[in-house]
C-alpha cells in the first residue's frame, strides 16, 4: 500500500506528472475573479469564501482525469485489479496520493490567495479549516468519477459533468463554514456536517469506485 | 368556454401549452424511435431466418 | 448472448402488451378529466387567482420526477444483484421521461412563480433541489450514451445511480440548510395537502394518477423499444459471423 502511495507520488511531482497545474489554475482563476466581477473590496470581502471554495473544487475537478487514465492505458489497473491488495484499497490510496497531490496545496494556497480577494482576517483559519475536512470528500468522490468513467474515450467533460452534481452537498457546507467563519458566526455544525460528508465518502466510495473499475476492467 | 382566467390568463395558458407541447414531444419522440427500433428488428428477424434455412 | 434475449424478455413483452393498451387508454382519460376538470371546473383561489390552476400540471410533474428517479434506483439495485436485463433496461428507458417532467416541473413553477413571488427563480430548497435532480437525470443518460459495451453501461450506470441517489439525499438536507442561512422557505406552499380543500383535491389526484400511468405506459414502451434495440445487435453480429 505504502509502495503503491509513495510510486503515484513520485509521478505526481516529476516533471510533466501534473502536480502544480491544480495550484497554478486555483491561482489564475481567483486573480481572473475582480477582473469579472470589479475591484470593490467590500464586495469581494463578501465573497471571497465562496469563490476560494468554488476555485479549489474546480483545480481539483481539473487534476481528476490523470487520476486513473495513465494507469488505465499502460495497464498498472489490470495489475492492482489482479494483486493480493485489494482493488478498494487500492483505489482509497489512489484517492488519498491525489488529496497530497491537489488538495493539500490548495489548502495551503488558500490563505494566501485570501489576501488578494480581501478576506476578513477572522476568516483564514475557518477557511483553511472548511478545506482541510472538505477536500478528501472532494478526492474521493473524484476517485470514484475516475472510476466509471475511465474506460470511456474523450470521457474528461462526461466525468465533470457527473462530479459536479456530487460536489454539491460538500460545497455547500465547505462554503457556508468558511462563509460563516469570515463573518464572525458559528461554524460548527456546518463543519461538522462537512466532516460527516468527508468521513462517509473516504468510509465508502472506495467500494463503489472499485465496483464500477471491476466493471470496466473485466 | 374558456373560463375567465383575470389577469394571470397568460400565465395559466403559457404553463399549460409548454407542458402539453413537453409532453407531445416526448410522446412523438419515444414513438418514432420504437417503431424505428421494432421495424429493424423485424428486418433482421426475416433475415436470420432465411440464413437459416438456406 | 445466451437465454436472456429469449426466456425474460419474451414474458415481460407479452404481459406489457397485454398492460399497455389499458395503460394508454387510463392515462390518457385521467390526465384528459384531472386537467380539464382543473381547468374548465375549478374556482380560483382567493389568493392566487387563476394561477392555482397550474398545479394539475406542476404537481404530478414533480410527483414523476421524484418517482422515476425512485423506480430507476430500484431498478438499478435488481440489475446489480439479479441480473435482469429488462430491469436495466427499464431503468434506461425511464430516465429522459424524468427529465422531461423535471423540465416541465420547472417550467410551470417559474411561470407560476413570476406573478405569485415576483420572480422566476428564487434558490429557494425545493426548486434547487429540482434543479440539482435535473443534473443528476442528464448525467446518467449521458453515461448511458457514453459507455458502449451494454452490459457495462448498465453496470456503470447502475452504479451511478445508487451513488448518485445517496448524493441527492444529501443535496437536499444541503440545501435545506444552506437556504435557511438566506431566507425563508417558500411562503405559499401548496404541495402541503392538508391546506389544500377538496375542490382542488379531487381533481389533483385524477391528474396525478393520469401522469402515473401515462409513466407507466411510456415506460413499458420505452423498454421494449430497448430490447428490441438489444436483439437487433445480438442478432446483427450473429449474422455478422455467418456471413
Amino acid at each position: 500500500m505504502i509502495a503503491l502511495l509513495v510510486r503515484d507520488l513520485r509521478l505526481a511531482f516529476r516533471a510533466g506528472g501534473g502536480f502544480g497545474l491544480g495550484l497554478a489554475f486555483f491561482l489564475i482563476l481567483v486573480v481572473l475573479v475582480p477582473f469579472s466581477i470589479g475591484p470593490q473590496s467590500a464586495l469581494l470581502a463578501s465573497i471571497a469564501p465562496g469563490i476560494l471554495w468554488l476555485g479549489a473544487l474546480l483545480a481539483c475537478l481539473l487534476s481528476l482525469d490523470r487520476l486513473l487514465a495513465l494507469d488505465f492505458e499502460d495497464g498498472t489497473l489490470d495489475v492492482l485489479a489482479t494483486a493480493p491488495l485489494p482493488l478498494e484499497a487500492a483505489l482509497a490510496v489512489k484517492g488519498l496520493a491525489h488529496w497530497i497531490t491537489t488538495g493539500l496545496p490548495l489548502v495551503l494556497a488558500a490563505p494566501v490567495l485570501g489576501v488578494l480577494l480581501n478576506l476578513p482576517a477572522q476568516g483564514f483559519g475557518w477557511l483553511v479549516v472548511s478545506l482541510v475536512l472538505g477536500t478528501p470528500a472532494l478526492s474521493m468522490i473524484g476517485t470514484f468519477g475516475a472510476a466509471l468513467t475511465v474506460g470511456i474515450k474523450r470521457g474528461g467533460l462526461l466525468m465533470s459533468l457527473l462530479v459536479l452534481p456530487l460536489y454539491v452537498p460538500t460545497l455547500i457546507f465547505g462554503a457556508e463554514a468558511a462563509r460563516r467563519g469570515a463573518v464572525g458566526m458559528a461554524v460548527e455544525t456546518p463543519l461538522l456536517l462537512l466532516a460527516g460528508i468527508s468521513l462517509g465518502a473516504i468510509a465508502l466510495l472506495p467500494f463503489a469506485a472499485a465496483a464500477a473499475l471491476r466493471m470496466t476492467i473485466r | 368556454m374558456i373560463p375567465d382566467l383575470g389577469k394571470y390568463a397568460e400565465a395559466v395558458l403559457g404553463a399549460y401549452g409548454l407542458s402539453l407541447l413537453l409532453l407531445a414531444a416526448l410522446l412523438i419522440l419515444t414513438l418514432r424511435r420504437g417503431k424505428k427500433a421494432r421495424a429493424a428488428l423485424r428486418r433482421i428477424e426475416e433475415e436470420t431466418a432465411r440464413h437459416g434455412k438456406g | 448472448m445466451s437465454l436472456w434475449e429469449y426466456a425474460n424478455p419474451v414474458k415481460f413483452l407479452a404481459l406489457s402488451a397485454r398492460v399497455q393498451p389499458f395503460a394508454w387508454a387510463a392515462a390518457a382519460i385521467g390526465i384528459f378529466v384531472g386537467l380539464a376538470w382543473g381547468f374548465f371546473a375549478t374556482p380560483d383561489d382567493f389568493r392566487q387567482g387563476s394561477t392555482v390552476k397550474i398545479i394539475y400540471i406542476h404537481v404530478p410533474a414533480a410527483w414523476i420526477a421524484i418517482n422515476a428517479w425512485i423506480m430507476m434506483l430500484v431498478a438499478s439495485l435488481v440489475w446489480l444483484v439479479r441480473r435482469h436485463h429488462v430491469s436495466a433496461l427499464a431503468a434506461k428507458a425511464a430516465a429522459p421521461v424524468g427529465l422531461v417532467m423535471t423540465v416541465i416541473g420547472l417550467l410551470t413553477g417559474a411561470i407560476w412563480g413570476q406573478p405569485m413571488w415576483g420572480t422566476w427563480w428564487a434558490w429557494d430548497p425545493r426548486l434547487t433541489s429540482f434543479l440539482i435532480l435535473f443534473l443528476f437525470y442528464l448525467g446518467y443518460i449521458a453515461l448511458w450514451e457514453a459507455v458502449e459495451d451494454p452490459d457495462t453501461a448498465a453496470d456503470l450506470t447502475s452504479v451511478l445511480c445508487l451513488v448518485g441517489s445517496v448524493f441527492a439525499l444529501l443535496s437536499r438536507y444541503a440545501v435545506l440548510f444552506w437556504s435557511q442561512g438566506l431566507h425563508q422557505g417558500a411562503s405559499l406552499s401548496l404541495d402541503k395537502e392538508e391546506n389544500i380543500s377538496n375542490v382542488f383535491w379531487l381533481p389533483l389526484v385524477v391528474s396525478i394518477g393520469g401522469f402515473t400511468l401515462l409513466f407507466l405506459a411510456l415506460v413499458l414502451y420505452r423498454t421494449g423499444t430497448e430490447i428490441a434495440l438489444r436483439r437487433t445487435r445480438a442478432l446483427g453480429v450473429r449474422l455478422d459471423r455467418h456471413t
